[in-house]
């Protein structure tokens, strides 16, 4: 059978292709056609970032080389849109990072307790209560937390503070901050959930109330996840527009006072973009300089999240 | 060794210091909780109490005006509803066929990885930046000028992550048993894509879908910096509608100057006089529903996911 098969593949000097077999040659060019397809649109993803790091870098050059890099790094005052032009970008990462810190220190703890109290002391019931309402708080558009800080959290914390000015980085940074609670609430949780129970029980045979075997075992074990979450809130932080557009006013001003209005990076580059800059004009370079020193700022921490995310990683 | 024993009282004592700390931090995680809720409730009561007197149909068909008293947002939401029209019909095809080529046909080399990192990276960058991008490439290399096209393709880059990253988990969850009898019955692997991945995997995409389109509606930033305009008193034409230039084609809609509902907001918050504040609540409680209606959905459809498929 096999001879015959042999024999009559060589009789025929031409390969004679069936009907249905010419159908599938057909159907495997058609395969690689729409692998191809799907492939560009993965491909999606790396064009974007290319596309981003050329924007950000050729319109940054352009800006470089009227402003000298000492100048960007070093001078203290941003007056891009002045004739007394200076652009000294320490003034609006001042802002930026007063805002970000105020968040952070109202996020980081809030959203730890929330992620301990539900993988570690809520029953299952108000655990499927809880992360929906959580997930809803961080659905919440942001230019609704900026109607927030400025309407209701400012005129409440002036009762507080009577010195506390119309727009300030503490009303918009705590704003931030409560933005900020269901990520890292949501992120430590699922990392608090993966340390295996046998270490628990560890724990508790030898005596543990539920809040030593939290501090003590499953946080240190969780701990690389919870670094991601951290993170992930500060990315969020440094990169938050509209509350600090809306709340802590859009005056470039270098301080380390939360109770100041200050302009940051992302305020600044909304800011110009309501105004009306001619393409190609200093002060349309400036925001993408501004947009290049806000990106390098969140690699710079997610390189330090990468970093400690593999220090403490533990296995199981 | 007898000298550190502990009388019956002291270990009771130890216990009930235990308990009790568990008991105070029981309840600093409840209060921490209420006050997420609390916050919810606080600006929907805030918003609904100030924008009450402006819930009426004119508000939903006026356009924005100098007088805070006969300002309404039906550029906004006819703007934020086109947006996301485009932002969707581009996010999803993109963003499917990503996912599906990364789960079933992407092999475990260098240039998947990098892919793979990509999407990662993205995910944390901020929002404005994709502006920047839009304003770099789409209004003034591509010429897309500030027009809803250029909106809705910055947004759909912006929710890519999320709708391939869902769709990837939702894939990743159906069964290999599925694709071994689809392709033990002769099918190709886009066919087996075709008639069994993307259906079983479709409620998992559709809650992506949905909570990245939430996303994008409430998305400020990246609009305001390609440059939209904040007040607009008319409409994009409407496919064959008569114009002062003639006849409007299907698509003209796509190029037209837009206002979307958060720049709207954004306008009212930021200017001095206070009877714009009412506005700013009105319109700002409607973008809360529209939001947090996607965003219900899209829960209730992965719980109901969850209760359902058991493969």
């Amino acid at each position: 059978m096999n001879s015959q098969a042999m024999s009559a593949k060589n009789t025929n000097d031409l390969p004679v292709v069936s009907d249905r077999l010419a159908h599938n040659a057909m159907r495997n060019v058609s395969e690689r056609i729409i692998e191809g397809l799907l492939f560009a649109a993965a491909a999606v993803s790396v064009l974007t970032t290319i596309g981003i790091v050329y924007v950000l870098v050729s319109e940054s050059i352009q800006f470089f080389a009227n402003v000298p890099l000492v100048d960007f790094l070093t001078d203290t005052q941003w007056t891009p849109l002045f004739d007394d032009a200076h652009f000294g970008i320490m003034v609006l990462i001042s802002g930026t990072l007063v805002s970000s810190t105020v968040a952070l220190a109202l996020a980081v703890p809030m959203g730890t307790v929330i992620a301990i109290y539900l993988s570690e002391f809520a029953d299952s019931r108000v655990r499927e209560v809880a992360k929906p309402i959580l997930e809803l708080l961080g659905g919440i558009p942001t230019i609704v937390f900026g109607y927030f800080a400025l309407l209701m959290v400012t005129p409440l914390l002036q009762k507080v503070f009577p010195e506390l000015p119309g727009f300030s980085l503490l009303s918009a940074g705590l704003v931030m901050g409560i933005m900020i609670v269901p990520y890292i609430a949501s992120l430590s949780e699922d990392a608090m959930r993966a340390v295996p129970m046998s270490l628990r029980e560890g724990a508790y045979a030898m005596g543990a109330t539920r809040l030593h075997t939290a501090l003590t075992v499953v946080v240190p074990a969780a701990f690389s996840g919870l670094a991601a979450s951290y993170i992930l809130a500060i990315s969020r932080a440094v990169g938050e527009t509209m509350i600090l557009a809306v709340a802590a006013g859009m005056q470039p001003n270098l301080t380390w006072n939360p109770m100041e209005p200050a302009a940051t990076i992302t305020s600044y580059i909304v800011q110009v973009a309501l105004g009306d800059l001619p393409h190609g004009s200093i002060g349309y370079q400036t925001i993408f300089a501004a947009g290049l020193t806000l990106i390098l700022i969140t690699l710079m921490f997610n390189i330090l999240g990468q970093w400690l995310r593999r220090k403490f990683r533990e296995n199981y | 060794m007898q000298q550190n024993a502990l009388t019956t009282e002291q270990i009771r004592a130890l216990i009930a210091r235990g308990k009790l700390k568990d008991t105070l931090f029981k309840a600093l995680g409840v209060l921490f909780l209420a006050i997420g809720l609390a916050v919810i409730l606080l600006l929907v009561i805030d918003m609904v109490e100030k924008g009450s007197e402006r819930f009426t149909v004119d508000f939903f068909l006026n356009f924005a005006s100098r007088r805070a008293a006969q300002a309404g947002i039906l550029s906004a939401w006819v703007g934020s509803l086109l947006v996301m029209l485009v932002t969707a019909v581009a996010a999803v095809p993109i963003g499917v066929a990503a996912g599906l080529y990364l789960e079933e046909y992407a092999k475990r080399n260098w240039i998947t990885e990098i892919i793979e990192i990509n999407i990662t990276n993205l995910a944390a960058v901020p929002s404005i930046v994709y502006g920047l991008l839009a304003l770099g490439i789409f209004v003034y290399q591509f010429g897309f000028g500030q027009s809803i096209l250029s909106a809705g393709l910055t947004l759909a880059l912006l929710i890519l992550p999320i709708v391939i990253v869902s769709t990837r988990e939702a894939i990743r969850a159906i069964p290999a048993m599925i694709r071994e009898a689809s392709m033990g019955c002769g099918a190709t692997r886009w066919q087996t894509c075709r008639y069994h991945i993307i259906p079983y995997a479709m409620p998992g995409i559709l809650t992506g879908v949905i909570i990245g389109l939430a996303r994008a509606i409430g998305e400020t930033a990246p609009i305001i910096t390609i440059g939209a305009l904040t007040f607009i008193a008319f409409l994009p034409p409407a496919p064959f509608a008569e114009t002062g230039e003639g006849v409007a084609g299907l698509f003209d809609w796509v190029m037209s100057p837009f206002t979307v509902m958060p720049i709207q907001i954004f306008n009212w918050t930021s200017r001095p006089d206070p009877a714009f504040e009412v506005n700013a609540a009105a319109a700002g409680f409607v973008l809360m529903v529209m939001v947090l209606t996607m965003n219900g959905v899209a829960i209730w459809l992965r719980y109901k996911m969850r209760k359902n498929i058991k493969w």
